[in-house]
């Protein structure tokens, strides 16, 4: 059994309390409109949200999963600890500000500033994964995780905005695409993905195609470049003790 | 040869009569400057590697040691000092951004210094806090405005998240990873026996300080490190990290070589990567998007912390409060730019941001003026050097202020402004496991106890002599300053009187 709440003109912070309360692991929020940091710093519960929710979506987020029947905003999954969340349709700029673990799907496009700063430690490997295209500054500082942009019904352009990459020096990203992302900055390394470096994404890819639909097998036949970081420490060269 | 452009900062001045070479100086100095040659039976120096830690000249038994600086000289100049030529030279050679580390020590106008403290007279009798109760008690947190009634005719005693401290003081940001884990464990240890808080900086917790966390602040900054539910269930409080005094403006950079085992554990990014902190939140672009951490850390722990925002002291620090202070935020903290680091480039350390005591008095004014004085807490950091400078500075309006080097200075620091060669010889701000356990946590600890207790023993008197017994009869209360050398534009800023007046 779900819990249901009905989100029509209600505060977000009714809202999260109602989620926090919640006896059973899954909650449906209906009629939502623009609530902000629903399911901030949410731990174990399965949040489904029909309407849609506002900034700051899933913040924080620990073993839990929340799916939008729609639109998400700005600042999804900030610092996201763990889970997934998935979005069928766009979202906003910023997504997975942070992320430290668990993955990221949306369906379509993504905003500017998407994968910010994603990091990763042992085990802990985040994902945000985009079926669409995406904004300028991609993956900024990332410092770990895997960033995979699809770029489905974008085959001929290339699905990835300008300076993707600025300070990355961890991590990695995949682009479904043939154009490369113009103005790559010098400490990053593009080039063609291999059969082996498709099949690191094939379990991303596989989950994307249960939840969306598709063919992973016809996605994965595509060309990917794979860009990452030539080194750890970009900025090492630039200092001297004084 | 090769041609050394610029002699050694230091001289090593050994006192051969003294000298029994047992070789304690070599072993304990990690830039190698002390050398044995058996060929000679001879204890020789390598000045050039030396950086005044004076960690060799504690240690000596027989006080054979000095370490003076280098009196070969320049030809003098007004205008090109000596330290600028060397620091040329060095660019020259190497095309690097000069790093430093610790506070500001250019010769810039401390104010602190041009303010002097009232005492009471014969008309308004002073206090002897040895016989007479003396409040140093503060609360950090919004205050409400006005009394409010319950629809019961019953007073609203609902109040906001706060933080209660026995004393005016609390320890500024410092992470594990610019700083070792003794010291941490110091820091926390006295920051609990003291009644006040510690800051983990943004370098997450490690797991054996869990247990100090009603004594501890937790950091959020622009990289995030080790940021997840459990670090920000545990702290006291929260501190959004906008800026640092000693670099505004521009990021933190910890060295991939200070990232080894624990410290990966405890930002959670792998071993030997560089942890870089952007300079902008890139979430963060108006006081709108501020709102919006602020209150998805709030959400995020249910509304039970308060939450500070610091901010480097800059220009226009008193409108950017205002904007604080309406954002949510429960407490402000203003860095000045003589505030510490652990690494800096040395050219914003040394020329960006403004001193904390105008900063302070704009900023309590603005906030005054515009009716929010109460919406927020205010800490005031940056070198505040002494219990007379905590008191000038609440009298300026802080609530509170964050001390950093002189907690450093308890744990041994001589202020060689090495930190980010991360061989600190006290065992201070390194991560080498030999160097780190020269600091006894069982001892750090009790000197910041002492060193703070001190600090509190002298308010507790400052206060008295004024005739004052409670902290917050001294906060924002300017008619117990006066100015001395000052300007009347430098008088104005800092609200108060000249002396004689």
């Amino acid at each position: 059994m779900a819990i249901e709440i009905n989100a029509q003109n209600m505060h977000f912070k009714l809202i999260n309390e109602q989620i926090r309360a919640s006896s059973e692991k899954e909650v449906v929020i209906n009629n939502t409109i623009g609530q902000r940091f629903i399911g901030s710093g949410c731990v174990g519960k399965d949040i489904h949200i029909h309407g849609i929710p506002g900034n700051a979506l899933g913040a924080y987020l620990t073993k839990s999963d929340i799916t939008v029947y729609g639109n998400a905003q700005d600042a999804l999954g900030d610092t996201m600890n763990d889970g997934t969340i998935t979005v069928f349709g766009n979202c906003g700029d910023a997504p997975g500000y942070g992320m430290r673990d668990g993955k990221i799907l949306i369906k379509g496009s993504a905003g500017y500033r998407a994968g910010i700063h994603m990091k990763q430690y042992m085990e802990k490997i985040p994902v945000l994964m985009i079926g669409g295209k995406v904004g300028d500054f991609l993956a900024e500082y990332q410092a770990g995780g895997k960033i995979i942009v699809l770029g489905l019904g974008y085959e001929d352009t290339c699905p990835v905005g300008s300076f993707c990459g600025t300070g990355m020096h961890g991590g990695a990203i995949y682009i479904r695409t043939d154009i490369l992302p113009s103005g790559l900055p010098s400490q990053v390394d593009a080039f063609d993905a291999t059969d082996a470096d498709k099949e690191e994404i094939r379990p991303e890819i596989e989950l994307f195609v249960s939840k969306f639909g598709g063919n992973a097998d016809e996605i994965l036949a595509s060309h990917f470049f794979k860009l990452v970081p030539d080194t750890k420490n970009p900025y090492k060269q630039l200092y001297v003790n004084n | 040869m090769p041609v050394n452009f610029f002699p050694a900062e230091f001289e090593v001045v050994r006192n051969s009569d003294r000298c029994i070479k047992c070789r304690a100086c070599e072993r304990q100095c990690s830039n190698e400057v002390h050398i044995y040659d058996a060929d000679f039976d001879k204890m020789l120096s390598r000045d050039n590697q030396c950086v005044d830690c004076q960690r060799c000249v504690s240690i000596c038994p027989v006080s054979a040691l000095k370490i003076v600086p280098n009196e070969n000289a320049f030809r003098k100049s007004a205008n090109y000092s000596q330290q600028l030529m060397i620091e040329n030279y060095r660019q020259a050679g190497s095309g690097g951004v000069l790093l430093s580390s610790m506070g500001n020590p250019q010769d810039y106008p401390v104010y602190w210094d041009k303010i002097l403290i009232n005492a009471s007279q014969v008309t308004n009798p002073p206090i002897d806090p040895l016989r007479e109760p003396m409040e140093t008690k503060v609360f950090l947190g919004k205050k409400p405005a006005g009394i409010k009634k319950n629809p019961d005719g019953s007073i609203d005693t609902h109040t906001e998240p706060y933080l209660e401290l026995n004393m005016p003081i609390l320890f500024s940001a410092m992470s594990y990873g610019s700083i070792s884990k003794n010291a941490h464990e110091s820091l926390a240890r006295a920051a609990t026996e003291l009644g006040t808080y510690y800051n983990t900086g943004e370098g997450g917790l490690h797991k054996d300080f869990y247990q100090y966390g009603k004594n501890t602040i937790v950091q959020v900054a622009s990289g995030r490190f080790g940021v997840f539910k459990d670090y920000l269930d545990t702290g006291a409080a929260i501190e959004i990290k906008m800026g640092q005094g000693a670099k505004p403006g521009i990021g933190g950079h910890l060295p991939g070589a200070k990232i080894r085992e624990d410290v990966s554990k405890t930002r959670m990014i792998p071993m030997g990567t560089d942890a870089i902190s952007p300079a902008p939140h890139h979430d963060i672009y108006s006081i709108e998007d501020l709102r919006q951490l602020i209150f998805s850390l709030k959400e995020a722990t249910e509304y039970k912390k308060p939450v500070i925002v610091k901010v480097a002291a800059v220009h226009n620090v008193a409108a950017i409060a205002s904007g604080i202070a309406r954002s949510g935020a429960d407490i402000i903290a203003i860095d000045g730019f003589r505030g510490g680091t652990g690494a800096a480039p040395t050219r914003i350390r040394d020329n960006v941001g403004i001193p904390i005591e105008l900063a302070l008095a704009a900023v309590d004014q603005r906030l005054r003026d515009e009716g929010i004085r109460n919406e927020v807490s205010i800490i005031a950091a940056g070198s505040v050097r002494s219990s007379a400078d905590a008191v000038k500075a609440i009298a300026l309006g802080a609530d509170a202020v964050y001390i950093g080097t002189p907690a450093l200075l308890a744990l041994g620091c001589h202020l060689c402004r090495s930190c980010h060669s991360g061989k600190c010889n006290w065992g201070i701000a390194t991560q080498r496991p030999d160097l780190v356990k020269r600091l006894n946590p069982d001892v750090g600890y009790q000197r910041l106890v002492n060193l703070v207790n001190a600090w509190n023993h002298e308010i507790k008197e400052i206060m008295g002599g004024m005739g004052i017994n409670s902290i917050e009869a001294l906060r924002g209360n300017r008619l117990m300053l006066r100015g001395i050398g000052l300007s009347q534009k430098e008088l104005d800023i800092l609200g108060i009187l000249h002396a004689g007046e």
